[in-house]
């Protein structure tokens, strides 16, 4: 059952094959018996999850055609979730029980979903490898020796081990599709606007964007249905019409323009990536796709910027943790200065806390013009690039990371090399665009991701382009060995 | 050596939106603490804000009725600092671009001349929580009621002079403010905060002196104590050889005195950046002249107004159009009194008195204008007398009622009848024969003095009640005809 897809499973629900309860039930017990060898999971809600498994039975006996209604789905744990512990994988949210639930949580729950748990991420989505998150790393299911990416690892996982059928995820700057490369899945992150960011804990608010990780395009196509919608709670939320996702998948691909960045096959690519992403875009080709080669100039500025921009947001957004109100205290505070320096010193990790000074230094009296000013500009560049790149081809394809899953502490130690791994990534994010990532080959028997970036607002065209690649190749359709 | 006192305001303008600036909590002042700070006003994680259009509008509003240009592209940013009161740890404000730009104040002077004074900008932001220090379990405790009330903070030029035309200048933007219906002007409950930027220079000398900054003044009279006493300080100081540290000051109009809070180098570095949960706020000229065409009437031209319609003098005027709760009790008044001296005396003089002595506002007056302006259309009529209008004016301020059921119950109507009043002055006339023979006897300019005998007599033997002019009317023609 767990192997099936999310669009199968919910067929199944549709046809009374099984319940949902039986099928939550399933993959409870899958996370309880596997889940320890993969620590996908900060928190599992058993009894949220078949107590809505049970509502969502009654409403498809009542006909609920809803494609989402009881389907189990899991959620990051960056997602505040009503009653249920939401840490951001944090020490300092450890305690923290949300008193409202995140919009796409409750768009989640208005289609009949099921709610599974909640998924291990790095600290305040700040990583790339899940090395970051206080409870622990999250283990790659096609090698438990190396990292799921990050910062959705625990989501990636979870779907990976097929623990979940989908899961919820947000992308700063890579953390769907960069776990979704590293864990063989298809990941998507939506033009900025697309999903309200209402609920889900702030990282970089101006590059945030939450999106689905599944294993197919339809899968992803379902799941982005629900999760996108006009949300009047959050002012960047653009309002504009949904778009049935799925509607465009069987379309032909032929007439498409597919442009190459030249920038995206530099330097520091790994051969065996460079290889399967080559050969996606040759099946492209054979697929009706007319291959284009471009330039996105500014593509070497995109890390730069963004750890400048990112961190900057983060210091701001960070700042609501102060052991005042919620989340970790200190222990007996000496005096107000003391009850600051040491509830944040103490639950905030290295990376968040490296993250917070850089950004605090950039926007520094003095740096600012040199830093957060420059960045922005350099902002605009990267945007531009996309526009002009745009006007000349229909989605833009290349690797989604540069290299497959490696080792834990491979990159740890230097914060520069794990930040290089968003580095095909990050551009879209500051640019805005959607873009997402699919399987498309194995590299020592672990998955490489093809990146697909669209114009804005474009997904059911890049969804389209990847349905279309899922029906002519099976990578999607390649499990991890060990999954029982 | 003479010395000059520069000074410049920051005021802080609590804008009477129902909620607030970026959440839908209720902005009412008075709450048992935290019951009115939602999800978004406690900064819990994954909340937003969302600009409150009310707000946007009230300061446009504003902008509009000091002449300024208004921001057709304004944006907010975040003001980075920790304090327990500031939830997020950061206020949102606007620094670059903000929603008010350049504009003016007019504000007039004691030697009866017109002083502008300029505005920098004022800008839309936030207000914080508070922090209550005293008397709590031996710890501060929060609260977040006020946290997220919009403000708007308007900043001037450092064009006065004088302790007064600050003074002047603040009472003016609290008339505008008022009167334009964007904030309840309560100073009490810290609607309208002042800083006040001061320093001296020599006079004549065109640099400026070092300045300093006391803060959260909340109310006319601690602002005038504030500055004179700052000027004198920095006076003193240079005086005496020192020189003056750019600080802020807090002043504890209790004490009346001030202490440093903190200096220059103590200063927070805000880190401003754009606020990237909001999007930039266009305005259009549309949306601009929509506006201005909804203004309601600004206090420079309610004066100019009431000295035309009434007939009022300048300082009758300006008394009355100042304040719009005043202006608008003068009008109703005058509505009831059909006489526009007459209220205006009365409202200045012995209702002011009362309320003063009371200390009440004008709001919570237990005499109505239309109790007022009543009683008064019972002067103007001749029913009652001024001397018995001082007895029903009591009476309407005890919540007797209106004028004329005092009137009724009281049995005040003053005898106005002429036949009757003709029979009582017969009547007087011939029991006085000794001080008739001495009217008559008189120089005719001792005459009216001497009447004042004939007048007593009739009012004590009317209880008071007969009309004193009618009286001198017809004890001037009976007694004359004598002569």
């Amino acid at each position: 059952m767990h192997n099936k897809t999310l669009a199968e499973l919910s067929a199944g629900l549709q046809a009374k094959t099984w319940s949902s309860v039986e099928l939550t039930q399933h993959f409870l017990d899958r996370i309880k018996r596997l889940d320890p060898n993969y620590n996908s999971f900060i928190t599992l809600t058993e009894d949220v999850a078949l107590a809505q498994a049970k509502a969502a039975d009654a409403r498809l006996a009542q006909g609920d055609t809803n494609p989402l209604c009881g389907v189990p789905i899991a959620h990051k744990d960056i997602f505040c979730t009503q009653g249920v512990k939401t840490t951001c994988g944090s020490k300092m949210l450890d305690n923290f029980i949300s008193p409202y639930d995140a919009t796409v949580v409750a768009n989640f729950q208005a289609a009949g979903a099921v709610m599974l748990g909640k998924t291990n991420m790095d600290e305040f989505a700040m990583g790339s490898s899940n090395e970051t998150s206080f409870y622990g790393p999250v283990k790659n299911p096609w090698d438990i020796g190396c990292v799921p990416g990050g910062s959705s690892g625990g989501s990636a996982a979870a779907v990976a081990a097929r623990l979940a059928p989908g899961a919820t995820a947000t992308d700063t700057g890579g953390s769907i599709r960069q776990p979704a490369a590293l864990c063989g899945l298809t990941g998507l992150k939506p033009t900025y606007g697309r999903v309200s960011r209402w609920g889900m804990i702030a990282f970089a608010s101006s590059l945030d964007q939450a999106g689905p990780m599944t294993r197919t395009a339809e899968d992803a196509a379902l799941m982005l249905n629900t999760m996108a919608s006009y949300d009047p709670k959050d002012s960047t939320n653009i309002d504009r019409a949904v778009p049935d996702y799925t509607a465009q998948l069987n379309d032909s691909l032929a007439g498409l323009t597919l442009g190459v960045p030249k920038e995206y096959f530099g330097e520091g690519l790994h051969p065996g990536t460079q290889a399967a992403v080559e050969a996606a875009i040759k099946q492209y080709e054979a697929m009706g796709a007319t291959i284009k080669s471009i330039s996105l100039p500014h593509s070497h500025l995109a890390v730069p910027a963004y750890y400048v921009i990112a961190p900057a947001e983060c210091s701001a957004n960070l700042s609501r943790f102060d052991g005042v109100r919620y989340g970790y205290r200190c222990e007996n505070p000496a005096d107000l200065a003391d009850l600051y320096k040491r509830s944040r010193g103490e639950a905030f990790g290295e990376e968040v806390q490296r993250r917070i000074l850089v950004g605090t230094y950039c926007l520094s009296a003095g740096y600012y013009d040199a830093y957060y000013r420059k960045a922005q500009k350099v902002r605009r560049l990267i945007k531009q690039d996309f526009v002009d790149a745009f006007s000349e081809v229909d989605l833009i394809i290349g690797p989604t990371s540069p290299s497959p899953a490696f080792a834990f502490g491979a990159k740890g130690a230097d914060p520069i090399a794990m930040y290089l791994e968003d580095i095909y990534t990050i551009a879209t994010n500051l640019a805005g665009l959607p873009g997402m990532s699919l399987p498309c080959g194995l590299v020592d028997n672990k998955p490489v991701g093809l990146q697909i970036i669209g114009n804005y607002f474009d997904e059911a065209r890049m969804l389209n382009a990847a349905h279309q690649f899922q029906q002519v190749t099976d990578f999607h359709q390649q499990a991890p060995q060990d999954i029982a | 050596m003479q010395w000059e006192t520069v000074i410049g305001l920051e005021v802080h303008v609590q804008l009477a939106t129902k909620s607030k600036i970026f959440s839908g909590a209720s902005t009412a002042f008075g709450a048992a603490p935290n019951t009115q700070a939602c999800a978004i006003d406690l900064a819990m994680p994954g909340t937003l804000p969302v600009v409150n259009e009310q707000a946007y509008r009230y300061a446009t509003m504003f902008g509009l009725a000091i002449d300024a240009e208004i921001g057709k592209r304004s944006f907010f940013e975040r003001k980075n600092y920790f304090y327990p009161d500031l939830p997020k740890g950061y206020q949102t404000t606007q620094l670059e671009s903000p929603i008010v730009g350049a504009g003016h104040v007019d504000i007039a002077l004691a030697d009866g001349r017109t002083k502008r004074v300029r505005i920098h900008h004022a800008h839309l932001e936030e207000d914080a929580g508070k922090s209550l220090h005293e008397d709590y379990h031996g710890m501060s405790g929060i609260d977040l009621n006020r946290a997220g009330t919009p403000l708007i903070e308007i900043v001037s030029e450092p064009d006065m002079r004088t302790a007064e035309e600050a003074v002047a200048f603040a009472k003016k933007l609290h008339s505008i403010v008022t009167s334009l219906g964007i904030c309840d002007g309560d100073m009490s409950q810290g609607s309208m905060r002042f800083d006040v930027n001061i320093s001296v220079r020599p006079l004549g000398e065109e640099k400026l002196g070092t300045r300093t900054e006391t803060k959260n003044l909340n109310s006319f009279r601690f602002m005038e104590d504030a500055i004179k006493l700052e000027v004198e300080r920095q006076i003193d100081l240079i005086e005496d050889g020192g020189t003056v540290t750019q600080e802020t000051r807090l002043y504890n109009g209790e004490r009346k005195e001030s202490r440093s809070m903190r200096s220059k180098e103590e200063a927070n570095d805000y880190r401003y950046f754009p606020c990237p949960d909001l999007l930039p706020v266009d305005i259009d000229d549309d949306y601009i002249e929509a506006v201005r065409a909804s203004l309601p009437e600004l206090p420079d031209a309610r004066h100019a107004r009431f000295k035309d319609t009434y007939q009022l003098s300048d300082y009758d005027a300006s008394q009355l159009s100042e304040d719009l709760h005043t202006a608008l009790y003068f009008e109703a008044t005058v509505a009831a009194a059909k006489d526009a001296k007459l209220s205006a005396n009365w409202i200045m003089g012995e209702l002011a008195a009362r309320l003063n002595a009371a200390e009440l506002t004008l709001n919570a007056s237990p005499v109505s204008a239309q109790q007022l302006g009543g009683m008064i259309g019972r002067i103007k009529d001749g029913t009652i007398s001024s001397k018995q209008a001082k007895e029903v004016f009591d009476a309407m301020w005890a919540g007797e009622g209106d004028a004329d059921t005092i009137i009724e119950q009281r049995g005040l109507k003053q005898v106005s009848d002429t036949g009757a009043l003709e029979a009582m002055a017969d009547e007087i006339i011939a029991a006085s024969p000794k001080q008739v023979e001495n009217y008559k006897n008189a120089d005719a300019d001792k005459r009216p003095k001497m009447l004042g005998y004939f007048v007593g007599q009739i009012m004590k033997a009317s209880k008071g009640q007969a009309n004193p002019q009618a009286i001198n009317d017809i004890l001037l023609k009976k007694l004359n005809a004598l002569l």
